[in-house]
């Protein structure tokens, strides 16, 4: 069965169609990229992944289940979970508060046991903290726990971002940018951290991402989006030598030559 | 915090409890001792009375972030049933006094639930406007509410309550409640409230029913300063809707913001020096330049926000009330929005 089965996505804001049509499945354990132009509706597709847009037409399937109609936090429990193109932590709050946030819907004790401080209360708390301990240990923000998110420096505000995923415990991780803004050894060092922890945690991702060489070098297989629609799939080889995909991109090769010298100010 | 860590566990977890017995036997000793007059008496009651309903807005705007102006008219719901309760069958007995603390505190809380469900979907200036209309509509109905039940007064103002709620009452009430918050803060309850404080979008991608976490800690809290009522009306024989009006919504809110948002101990310290400090004024400034009082606590307010805009304790606790097991990443900073320009969205998402 495929992680996650996506058919027919369409969305509509007003009379802008953003998304049209997006057919996609992911198999288990696959990594798969997102690429196209800005304003193309990558991330819009994720919107309506993890409920936070409603589609206009089109089901999402994972595990059985349709998330179409879903709030955005049963779509987590679902186990999909997903990090944002500007980082958006609990910047108040420390580290450590940071990844237990997630990891509170798959505690086991309710209201009552915490105001009281029950027996129940005190041995999920403990499991939540060391759970969160190791997290932070495993995606290099050991020693951070007590910091406020928002002191930490920009690199490792996107691997807290990732901590934070992960902690919901998801089958399928979204990456939105997850490299945005990061100098090539960041970069590197991120490509590195997200294949480490799509084996060690045995994920399904999905990423969005602008840095060509990063998505080529991580992903065996890339969809590419322009105006919404699906315009390329395959293998990196195969994207790179597509023609729709360099058109929309880099324009098309005869409308640019053949461009005479009053017509730019027109267009 | 060294000494605390011989503790055993459990007495380390009570130690807010063990403090509140070791504060009421002192406080009770040098009031018997010094042969304090009733009427400092009554201002430290009505400081802990005032300290009670403001943990109930610490919890809503403090820690969850939902901006209240309605808070002095659930304190009103809460005053005027626990006193009508005490009044027609209560008549001094301790049973009925139970019976009017628990019909106050449930009643507004429920009334507190009805009112979330439409408004609580709104965000800060716009659920501020909600509840300060809400808080407007309970001092009108107050203000005329003899037409229906003679006995609560109407703008002539309500008496007839027993004044059964002593000192020990009163502080108990406050200090089981306090205990109780403390918990709650320190929990995942806790911690999904100062996540949608921070950002309701990503709690809400984090598996947070924010909907659900926003209403309990509205309603908790709004329950708790209904309980503060029930307390006032049998403290304070005179019940009035002016006592109600917007100006104490304001009063629960400067509490809890001078104190620090996200800070228990900041809201119960502050609440206790704006009473005392408003009573002591009296007594410096006399009869003749009494109005002066709202200057000179305005202007305080103005140095106090210019030199320490996160709040007097800015988010921490006092080392007591931490329990060890979750004292790493106790610290709350200051929420995003007193930090300034932090929180832009962008088209991304």
């Amino acid at each position: 069965m495929p992680a996650l089965e996506i058919k027919g996505l369409t969305k509509f804001f007003g009379g802008l169609r953003a998304v049209h049509n997006f057919h996609l499945t992911l198999e288990e354990g696959e990594l798969v990229g997102l690429i196209g132009p800005n304003g193309a509706g990558k991330t819009t597709v994720f919107n309506m992944i993890t409920g936070m847009l409603p589609p206009s037409q089109g089901s999402i399937f994972t595990d059985g289940k349709n998330l179409v109609g879903l709030p955005p936090f049963r779509v987590t429990q679902l186990g999909i979970a997903r990090t944002f193109q500007n980082i958006r932590l609990f910047a108040g709050t420390t580290v450590l508060n940071n990844v237990l946030v997630p990891i509170s819907f798959r505690i086991g004790y309710g209201l009552g046991s915490a105001a009281v401080q029950a027996p129940p209360y005190l041995r999920h708390e403990d499991e939540a903290r060391a759970d969160a301990r190791e997290l932070l240990q495993t995606l290099g923000l050991g020693g951070r726990e007590e910091d406020l998110a928002r002191n930490l420096p920009y690199g490792m505000q996107r691997r807290l971002e990732i901590a934070r995923a992960l902690a919901s415990r998801p089958r399928i991780l979204l990456l939105d940018e997850p490299a945005a803004g990061m100098n090539p050894s960041e970069v590197a060092t991120m490509v590195d951290l997200i294949r480490y922890v799509k084996e060690k945690f045995q994920l399904t991702v999905f990423l969005i991402e602008h840095q060509m060489g990063m998505v080529m070098n991580l992903c065996p297989r890339i969809v590419v989006m322009d105006f919404g629609e699906i315009i390329a799939e395959g293998t990196p080889a195969e994207i790179q030598s597509n023609e729709r995909v360099l058109e929309a991109y880099l324009g098309r090769r005869g409308r640019v030559l053949a461009r005479t010298p009053g017509e730019e100010a027109v267009s | 915090m060294k000494q605390l860590k011989s503790l055993p566990p459990w007495l380390d977890r009570m130690l807010i409890l063990v403090a509140g017995v070791a504060v009421y036997v002192v406080v009770t000793a040098v009031f018997s001792a010094v042969r304090i007059n009733a009427y400092w008496a009554r201002v430290l009651d009505q400081g802990l009375i005032m300290a009670l309903g403001s943990l109930g807005l610490s919890l809503i705007y403090g820690f969850t972030g939902q901006f209240s102006l309605g808070h002095a008219g659930f304190y009103a719901i809460g005053a005027y049933v626990g006193g009508f309760v005490g009044a027609t069958y209560g008549k001094g007995s301790m049973a009925w006094f139970v019976i009017a603390i628990l019909a106050g505190t449930v009643i507004t809380g429920f009334i507190a639930f009805l009112l979330g469900l439409p408004i609580l979907r709104l965000r800060s200036d716009y659920l501020g406007i909600a509840t300060l209309g809400f808080g407007i509509i309970v001092k009108v109905l107050l203000d005329n509410a003899d037409r229906v039940i003679p006995s609560l007064g109407g703008a002539r103002g309500m008496t007839g309550t027993p004044q059964i709620a002593n000192f020990t009452w009163i502080f108990w009430s406050f200090w089981l409640v306090f205990f109780l918050y403390r918990n709650l803060v320190c929990s995942s309850f806790g911690r999904a409230c100062l996540a949608i404080r921070e950002d309701e979008i990503a709690a809400d991608a984090m598996g947070i029913n924010t909907t659900f976490y926003k209403t309990v800690a509205f309603v908790l809290g709004c329950a708790t300063v209904g309980l503060a009522g029930v307390l006032y009306a049998h403290r304070y024989p005179f019940l009035h809707p002016t006592s109600f009006d917007f100006l104490k919504a304001f009063d629960f809110l400067l509490i809890v913001v001078v104190g620090g948002l996200g800070s228990l101990s900041g809201t119960i310290a502050t609440a206790l020096g704006w009473v005392f400090l408003l009573e002591g004024l009296r007594f410096v400034l006399g009869e003749t330049f009494l109005d002066f009082r709202g200057v000179i606590y305005a202007l305080l307010l103005i140095v106090v926000i210019i030199l320490r805009p996160q709040g007097l304790f800015s988010g921490r606790e006092l080392g007591i009330l931490v329990p060890r097991s979750v004292q790493s990443g106790w610290v709350r900073g200051v929420p995003p929005v007193q930090a300034g320009g932090e929180r832009d969205a962008s088209p991304g998402d």
